[in-house]
C-alpha cells in the first residue's frame, strides 16, 4: 500500500530523503517490536496474574502473532529498505534480502546444532583424555556394539520387507474393484504415530502365564492353533510365548511393527508408479507371450525402479532413526537396543553428553550415504518428469 | 560433570533409634496435640517466610510444583489433598502438576529454562546433578537448625550438597516388607516367618502342599525396568554384610561384584530362581508390569502366589483395588475391595545373619527449589512442617521423615512401619538411587533383567559387566 501511493506521488526512481528516512524508521520499528515481543515471551511473569492456563494460552497467542506477523513485517520492512537504495543496489540486494532469513534459520536451527554436536562429541571427554575417547568408548562398549548390530539388522530387514510387501500390495490392488477402500486399509497405519503403534503392538505381543486368559492376540492365536496341533498329536504341549523376550526373534517382532507402519507408504507411492507404466509396454510383453507374473517382474518392476529406490531409501532413513518403537515396547532390554535408544539414555538418564553426542554423530554419518542416494534419485526422477 | 563429589554421602546411616523414638513411643506428652490444628499459627512456625505467608503477605500469588505422582493416581489425589490447608491459610495458589515420564520431563524443563518453582526428586544423585549445574536455589536462607532438629538425621544429611542444604525431604518409604494373603495363610496353617530359614521352609511348604508358587515377583516398569530387583539385592546385602560394605559398595570403594555382593546374589537366587518359587518363572518376572505382579495372589480358586516384597504403595494395585481406585482415586483403604491388614497383611523381610540385626531399606522423596520467590520459600518451609504431612497421613500411605509428626497420627500400616524404622539396627537408603546414574539407573537395572532372562545362571558374568560399566572418572 505504502509503495503504491509512494510510487503514485513520486514517480521519479531516484530515492528521496523522505523515503530513506521512512525505510529506516520502519525497519527500526519492526526490529523494536520483535525485540520487545521476544522479551515478553521469555519472561512469562509479564503474563502472570490470571490462571496459569490462561497465561500459557495468551503466551501461545502472542507467539503465533509474533511468529507469523513478525516474519511478514520483517520481509516487508527489509523490502522497503532495499527499495530506498539506488536502483542497481536494489536489484543486486533484493534476492539476498529474501533468501538470507531462510539461510539464517537453517544455520541457527540445523547447521549450528550439528556442528555443536560434532564438536561436543570430541571435546566432552574427561580431563587429559584424547579427543577420540568417546568414540573409542563407544566402539568398545558391548552394549553399543549390540545397538549397532541391531541397527544393521533393522536396516537390512525393515526397508526390504516394507518395499516387497508394498510392491505386492500395489501390484495386486491395481486389479481390484474396491481399490480405494483396499488401499486406505493398508494405508491407515501410516496415520498412527510410532508411539501409538508401539503401544498397540505391545498388546498384540502381550504374554500372560499359562492358565490365565491371553490378552495378547498373537498368543491367543498361537495357543488355539497349538492346541489343535496337540490334539492331532503333532505337538507335545503348547505354552504362551513371550515374543518380546525371545532373543533374537524379538528384534524381528519389533521390525514387524515398523513394516506395518511403512507398508502403506510404500504401497501408495509404488501404486502410483505402476499406474504410470505405459500400458503399451505391458501389452507388448503379453503379445510376446509373457505370463502375468513375468510381465510384472520383468517389465513393470524395472520400469518403476526409480520409485522403488526412493521408497527404499526413505524408509531406510526412518529405520536408522528408529527409537519410539523400541523404547515403548522393551526399553532396549533383551538385546533389542538401537543407537537412538542409547543416545536417549546417555542424554537424559545418565547425563553423559559426550556419549550422547557421539551416538548422534554415528547416526548422522550412517544416514548421510542413504540420504545422498535418495536425493540423487529424486533429482533424476524430477528431471525425467 | 562426572565428578562424584556427593558420593561420600552414600549412606547407610546407622539410624539412631532415638531420632524417631521420641515420637513413636507411646508416652508422648500432651503438648504434641497443639500442632495438629490447621496449617500452623502465624508467627510461631519457626520459619520466616511461612510466618509471613500465614499473615497473608503473599495472598494471590501462585507456586508451581511438580512431582512424579502420576495424574489420577491415589498419590496425586493425596498430595493435592495434603496441600489444601496451605492454600487456605495463606491464599497462595499451589499449581501442582504430576507428570508422566517425570525425570525426563523435569530435565527438559530445567534445560529449557522453564523449571517449576518446586520439584520432587526421588534420587539424591539428581539433586547433586542439578546443584552442580547451578540449576537449584541453595537453601542457605532456610532455618536449617530447626530442620535438623525436626528431621531424622539421615534424611537431613541427604539433602546437603557441598555443605549447603538443597533438598528438603518430605516423604519416605520402607521397602523391607513382604505382603501375604491373611485368610489363606490361616486356612493353610502357615505362620509368618521371622528368619530366612523359616522363609525358605514356608516357601517349600507351599510348593509341597500343591498351592502354587510361594512368590509373586516381577520387574517390568516401563522406563525403570529392573528396580524391584535392585531393591531385593540391597535389602539382602544389608542383611548379609556389615553396613560399611553397603556404603563402600555404593561409593565403589569395593568392586560392584565384591564377594559379599555375590553372596547376597546367591541368597536372592534362592528365591528368584529356585524351581517353582517365583510364579510364572523368569518370563513372568521380566514380562509383568510391577503393578500387576501380585495378580495371581487374588485368583478365585485361592492364591497362586503367596508372598510379595514391595513397599506399602502396592495396596492400591491389588486385584480389584486397581479398578476401584481408577474410578475414585479418593477411596480410603477402609473401603477398598481388598483391604489392607484384614485381607492382606505384611511382615518384616526377615533377618538373615543375626550379627547384622534387623536393617530396613528405605527410599525418600525430597523437594528442591528452582525459582526463588518469597511465596516459594514459604511453601518449601511449610513442607517441612508436620501439617504438610497431616493430610496425606490421614488418607494413608505416608511416612514422614519428620520426628515432629505425632506417632498417634499414623494408622495401619504406617504406625507399624514407623515402629519398624525405630527398631531398625540400620536404615539403608536405596543404593541404586545413590550410585551414578549410569549404574544405578542403567546397568544395574539392565543387568538384573539379563540375569533373570538367563534364569540366574550367569551371576558372575552379570556382576562383572556391571562392575565394568562403572564410570571411570
Amino acid at each position: 500500500m505504502v509503495q503504491l501511493t509512494e510510487a503514485g506521488v513520486a514517480p521519479t526512481p531516484r530515492p528521496g530523503g523522505a523515503k530513506v528516512l521512512r525505510a529506516v524508521f520502519l525497519v527500526a520499528l519492526v526490529t523494536a517490536a520483535l525485540w520487545f515481543g521476544l522479551r515478553l515471551l521469555r519472561d512469562p511473569t509479564l503474563f502472570a496474574g490470571s490462571s496459569p492456563t490462561l497465561s500459557k494460552l495468551s503466551q501461545a497467542a502472542v507467539a503465533i502473532v509474533l511468529g507469523v506477523g513478525g516474519v511478514w513485517a520483517l520481509f516487508y520492512a527489509s523490502n522497503v529498505a532495499v527499495e530506498a537504495l539506488p536502483g542497481r543496489a536494489t536489484r543486486l540486494l533484493r534476492p539476498y534480502v529474501f533468501v538470507l532469513p531462510a539461510v539464517a534459520v537453517v544455520g541457527v536451527y540445523l547447521i549450528y546444532p550439528i556442528v555443536g554436536t560434532v564438536l561436543e562429541s570430541f571435546t566432552n571427554v574427561p580431563e587429559g583424555a584424547g579427543p577420540l575417547t568417546n568414540y573409542v568408548e563407544a566402539f568398545t562398549d558391548s552394549e553399543v556394539l549390540l545397538a549397532l548390530r541391531n541397527n544393521l539388522i533393522w536396516l537390512v530387514v525393515a526397508p526390504a520387507v516394507s518395499v516387497a510387501v508394498g510392491l505386492v500390495f500395489a501390484g495386486l490392488v491395481d486389479r481390484v474393484r474396491w481399490e480405494a477402500v483396499a488401499k486406505s486399509f493398508v494405508f491407515m497405519p501410516l496415520a498412527v504415530s510410532f508411539v501409538g503403534a508401539a503401544v498397540v503392538w505391545k498388546f498384540v505381543y502381550a504374554w500372560k502365564p499359562p492358565g490365565q486368559p491371553q490378552i495378547g492376540i498373537l498368543n491367543a492365536i498361537w495357543l488355539r492353533a497349538g492346541g489343535f496341533l496337540v490334539e492331532l498329536g503333532l505337538l507335545d504341549e503348547v505354552a504362551p510365548v513371550a515374543w518380546l523376550q525371545e532373543i533374537p526373534w524379538n528384534t524381528l517382532a519389533l521390525i514387524a511393527i515398523m513394516v506395518w507402519l511403512q507398508v502403506g507408504f510404500a504401497m501408495v507411492v509404488l501404486s502410483a508408479a505402476i499406474k504410470g507404466v505405459p500400458i503399451e509396454l505391458i501389452e507388448a510383453a503379453r503379445i510376446d507371450g509373457a505370463s502375468e507374473l513375468q510381465a510384472f517382474f520383468r517389465v513393470t518392476v524395472p520400469t518403476i525402479r526409480g520409485a522403488i529406490l526412493t521408497v527404499y531409501t526413505t524408509i531406510a532413513i526412518a529405520v536408522l532413526k528408529v527409537f519410539d518403537i523400541i523404547f515403548v515396547t522393551t526399553g532396549g532390554n533383551f538385546d533389542t537396543s538401537v543407537v537412538a535408544v542409547r543416545m536417549y539414555q546417555d542424554m537424559f538418564r545418565f547425563r553423559d553428553f559426550g556419549q550422547a553426542t557421539t551416538m548422534a554423530v554415528i547416526l548422522l554419518v550412517a544416514v548421510i550415504p542413504i540420504m545422498v542416494v535418495n536425493i540423487r534419485n529424486l533429482r533424476r526422477q524430477g528431471i525425467r518428469a | 560433570m562426572k565428578s562424584r563429589k556427593w558420593l561420600w554421602l552414600g549412606v547407610v546411616l546407622a539410624l539412631v533409634a532415638a531420632a524417631c523414638g521420641g515420637t513413636v513411643g507411646t508416652d508422648t506428652t500432651g503438648a504434641t496435640d497443639t500442632t495438629a490444628e490447621g496449617a500452623g499459627q502465624a508467627g510461631d512456625t519457626g520459619y520466616e517466610h511461612l510466618d509471613r505467608a500465614l499473615a497473608g503477605e503473599f495472598d494471590g500469588t501462585t507456586v508451581e510444583v511438580w512431582a512424579q505422582w502420576l495424574p489420577e493416581s491415589a498419590e496425586e489425589a493425596n498430595f493435592t489433598f495434603a496441600l489444601e490447608p496451605f492454600a487456605e491459610a495463606t491464599g497462595i495458589t499451589v499449581d501442582f502438576q504430576a507428570t508422566p515420564d517425570y525425570e525426563t520431563a523435569l530435565q527438559v524443563a530445567v534445560d529449557g529454562g522453564n523449571a517449576p518453582d518446586l520439584a520432587q526428586i526421588a534420587q539424591p544423585g539428581k539433586m547433586h546433578q542439578y546443584a552442580d549445574a547451578e540449576s537449584l536455589v541453595a537453601l542457605d536462607w532456610f532455618n536449617a537448625d530447626k530442620l535438623q532438629a525436626d528431621m531424622v538425621p539421615a534424611f537431613y544429611e541427604l539433602g546437603i550438597h557441598n555443605d549447603t542444604l538443597y533438598g528438603v525431604y518430605y516423604k519416605t518409604d520402607v521397602k523391607s516388607i513382604v505382603w501375604y494373603p491373611v485368610q489363606a495363610f490361616e486356612e493353610n496353617g502357615y505362620t509368618v516367618p521371622t528368619t530366612w530359614d523359616e522363609l525358605i521352609a514356608l516357601s517349600d511348604q507351599i510348593i509341597a502342599d500343591g498351592n502354587g508358587s510361594p512368590w509373586c515377583i516381577s520387574i517390568e516398569s516401563q522406563e525403570a525396568d529392573g528396580w524391584v530387583a535392585t531393591d531385593w539385592m540391597e535389602d539382602i546385602l544389608l542383611r548379609t554384610a556389615p553396613p560399611e560394605i553397603y556404603n563402600q559398595w555404593i561409593t565403589h570403594e569395593i568392586p560392584f561384584n565384591h564377594e559379599e555382593v555375590l553372596e547376597a546374589a546367591d541368597y536372592m537366587s534362592q528365591v528368584w530362581f529356585a524351581p517353582e518359587y517365583a510364579f510364572g518363572g523368569s518370563t513372568y518376572i521380566n514380562a509383568t508390569w510391577i503393578g500387576e505382579t501380585q495378580d495371581p495372589m487374588f485368583t478365585e480358586g485361592g492364591p497362586q502366589c503367596w508372598m510379595q516384597k514391595q513397599a506399602a504403595w502396592i495396596g492400591g494395585f491389588w486385584g480389584a483395588n486397581r479398578d476401584a481406585l481408577a474410578d475414585d482415586p479418593d477411596l480410603p483403604p477402609s473401603e477398598w475391595p481388598i483391604k489392607p491388614e484384614t485381607d492382606v497383611d505384611f511382615f518384616y523381610f526377615p533377618q538373615i545373619e543375626e550379627e547384622f540385626g534387623t536393617p530396613v531399606l528405605g527410599a525418600a522423596d525430597m523437594f528442591v527449589m528452582f525459582n526463588d520467590r518469597p511465596e516459594v520459600r514459604a511453601l518449601l518451609e511449610w513442607l517441612a512442617t508436620p501439617e504438610a504431612a497431616q493430610g496425606w497421613i490421614e488418607r494413608g500411605g505416608f511416612l514422614s521423615p519428620l520426628t515432629t509428626v505425632p506417632a498417634d497420627w499414623y494408622t495401619y500400616p504406617n504406625n507399624q512401619l514407623a515402629e519398624m524404622v525405630t527398631e531398625a539396627t540400620t536404615v539403608g537408603f536405596d543404593a541404586s538411587d545413590l550410585m551414578p546414574a549410569e549404574v544405578g539407573a542403567g546397568t544395574f537395572w539392565s543387568g538384573m533383567i539379563d540375569w533373570v532372562a538367563a534364569d540366574g545362571e550367569n551371576t558372575e558374568e552379570i556382576f562383572q559387566e556391571i562392575e565394568d560399566s562403572w564410570p571411570s572418572s
